[in-house]
């Protein structure tokens, strides 16, 4: 399994850069990752969806869909495009350090 | 004294379950009681084919409560609200029902009024959505008029029912155009959320090539953020566009409202989060879900409800004698996905083995995830086999639950 490094710890991913192990995450991590990701700077508006991912991650075991987001995290759709524009539900995830969200079939 | 099982919803699971428990059990030990608001029983795989002439709107509503046993004891009404500490469910009417066992069977609803626009200017004359009967028809008429433009065909989201059938329709909507020898002035679109055509690789690989071979253009990663119907475009919330002459969108689902209105039923979409093997809810012993109102990570499709049926009534079986549930669900479903030109291929699959293929039921029988006049005849055979076989509840000769590795060819991604 690959790893990376983030804040001077070595995390294990998954091929697409996920976090297999959510417990290994730290908040200095994720501007590291979200710079990645291509988002400069991350404001309130992204944490408050940051730390809704991992809650829901903890509570399901599964990160949310965009509609589930857009529901219940308090950010709406359009806006959950404009903090992470290629794709909220994926992007955050990895930003949280959560697997990628499973979505349905 | 015996057990009351209420069943919310008398569509395809409902009915299915309502049929297979009269089956098992003397209605002295257990009074089954469905529940639904109309009673107009639609044999929603035909929808598909309403739009291109090729079936009779009245031809797929028959009658709700003569597709249930006599032994069931039929209420038609709206259900408001379930009380799960109570054990009662409330329903229109001020009527009001106690319950041993319940199971939610209320499927999927439509919610196109949630997209910005999809309901607004060109509802109904060039935006239409082929998954309730009115759309259908709406959809025929237009396409009868229709003499050449662009077409597209859009998922709005997921989780959608029968997450196949707008793939079908492109299928025959390409030789529907062609038949009417006007393809050359038709441009196709299919637009997805998906990063495929499917969401599984090797079917996503086995469908997208249909798509190219027909000429249909794929959109990926599209999801539907708003309709402007005036000016014939649909927007996907990364501010990509798609021009269109004739739109045919599948709109949200979600859940039935009372399951929102219910504290403790429902998960954000309104669906009921039930153990995806067991069909119970979690911390609620005597509460289970099946068919589209499930949400599980399986497809929402009738052929689901069928193989789930088998579980669910041995878990209630189980659960009212006070044992273990001991059987498990494993995610099998299966769909003919009709092709056009006379053919269908089939996919069978459940939650760990993807669509593969290979022959079904076993090593001798029909192709899998390859087009075959042979499926095109048991897509159509399946309207017979619903209403004479899978509606009373009787299982099918060979094919179980648990869904078959045999005959099934695993390849490398
Ligand atoms: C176009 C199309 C093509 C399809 N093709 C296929 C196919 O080829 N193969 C396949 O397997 N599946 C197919 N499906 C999917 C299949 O029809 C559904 O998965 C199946 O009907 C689900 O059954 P259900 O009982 O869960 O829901 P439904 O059959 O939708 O029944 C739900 C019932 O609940 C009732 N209800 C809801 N809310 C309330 C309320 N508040 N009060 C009272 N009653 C209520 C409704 O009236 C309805 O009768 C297709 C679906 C569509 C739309």
């Amino acid at each position: 399994m690959p790893t990376t490094t983030y804040d001077n710890t070595g995390v294990p991913i998954d091929d697409e850069g996920f976090f297999t192990d959510p417990a290994r995450w730290t908040e200095p991590m994720a501007e590291q990752i979200a710079k990645e990701a291509g988002i400069d700077a991350l404001t309130d508006r992204h944490w408050i969806v940051i730390r809704f991912m991992r809650d829901q991650y903890a509570a399901k075991g599964t990160g949310p869909t965009v509609r589930v987001l857009g529901k219940v995290s308090g950010v709406s759709v359009k806006e959950l495009y404009q903090l992470f524009p290629k794709g909220p539900a994926k992007t955050a995830a990895k930003i949280a350090g959560i697997p990628k969200p499973r979505g349905c079939i | 004294m015996g057990k009351h099982i209420v069943i919310l919803g008398g569509g395809t699971a409902g009915t299915m379950t309502a049929n297979r428990l009269c089956r098992t059990y003397d209605r002295d030990e257990c009074l089954v009681t469905v529940v639904d608001q109309d009673d107009d029983h639609l044999y929603q795989p035909g929808l598909l084919f309403v739009p291109f002439g090729l079936a009779r709107p009245d031809h797929l509503v028959r009658s709700r409560p003569r597709q249930l046993d006599e032994a069931v004891d039929y209420k038609m009404a709206r259900i408001d609200r379930v009380d799960l500490d109570a054990r009662t469910v409330r329903l229109a009417g001020g009527i009001q029902l106690s319950y041993d066992v319940l199971v939610v069977a209320t499927g999927a609803r439509l919610l196109p009024e949630e997209t910005e626009g999809l309901t607004g200017p060109g509802w109904g004359e060039k935006v239409f959505t082929f998954y309730d009967l009115p759309g259908a028809t709406g959809l025929h008429d237009a396409l009868e008029r229709f003499e050449g433009g662009r077409v597209v065909v859009d998922i709005a989201d997921l989780p959608l029912k029968c997450p196949v059938a707008p793939l079908e329709f492109a299928f025959l909507a390409d030789w529907y155009f062609r038949s009417r020898g006007i393809r050359d002035r038709v441009e196709l679109t299919y637009a997805t959320p998906l990063d495929g055509a499917f969401t599984k690789p090797v079917a996503a690989k086995a469908l997208g090539g249909l798509l190219n071979d027909k000429g249909i253009e794929l959109v990926t990663e599209f999801t539907l953020g708003e309709v402007d119907g005036e000016h014939g475009r649909l927007m996907s919330y990364d501010e990509r566009e798609v021009a269109f002459d004739l739109a045919v969108v599948v709109p949200l689902h979600g859940g039935a409202e009372y399951v929102g209105r219910s504290a403790g039923l429902g998960d954000e979409l309104g669906f009921v989060p039930v153990d995806p093997h067991t069909l119970q809810l979690p911390g609620r012993h005597e509460v289970f879900a099946v068919g589209d109102a499930a949400g599980l990570p399986a497809s929402k499709a009738g052929s689901v409800a069928h193989f789930e049926g088998e579980v669910l009534v041995h878990n209630i079986g189980q659960f009212l004698a006070g044992q273990p549930l001991d059987a498990s669900f494993d995610g099998h479903a299966n769909c003919f996905v009709e092709t056009g030109f006379h053919k269908a291929l089939l996919i069978d699959f459940n939650y760990d083995t993807e669509p593969l293929p290979g022959h079904f039921p076993g090593p001798v029988g029909l192709p899998l995830l390859k087009e075959s006049h042979a499926a095109h005849l048991g897509k159509l055979a399946f309207e017979w086999l619903y209403w004479h076989s899978l509606l009373p509840g009787r299982e099918l000769p060979g094919i179980g639950s648990a869904m078959s590795e045999h005959g099934k060819h695993h390849v490398p991604h």
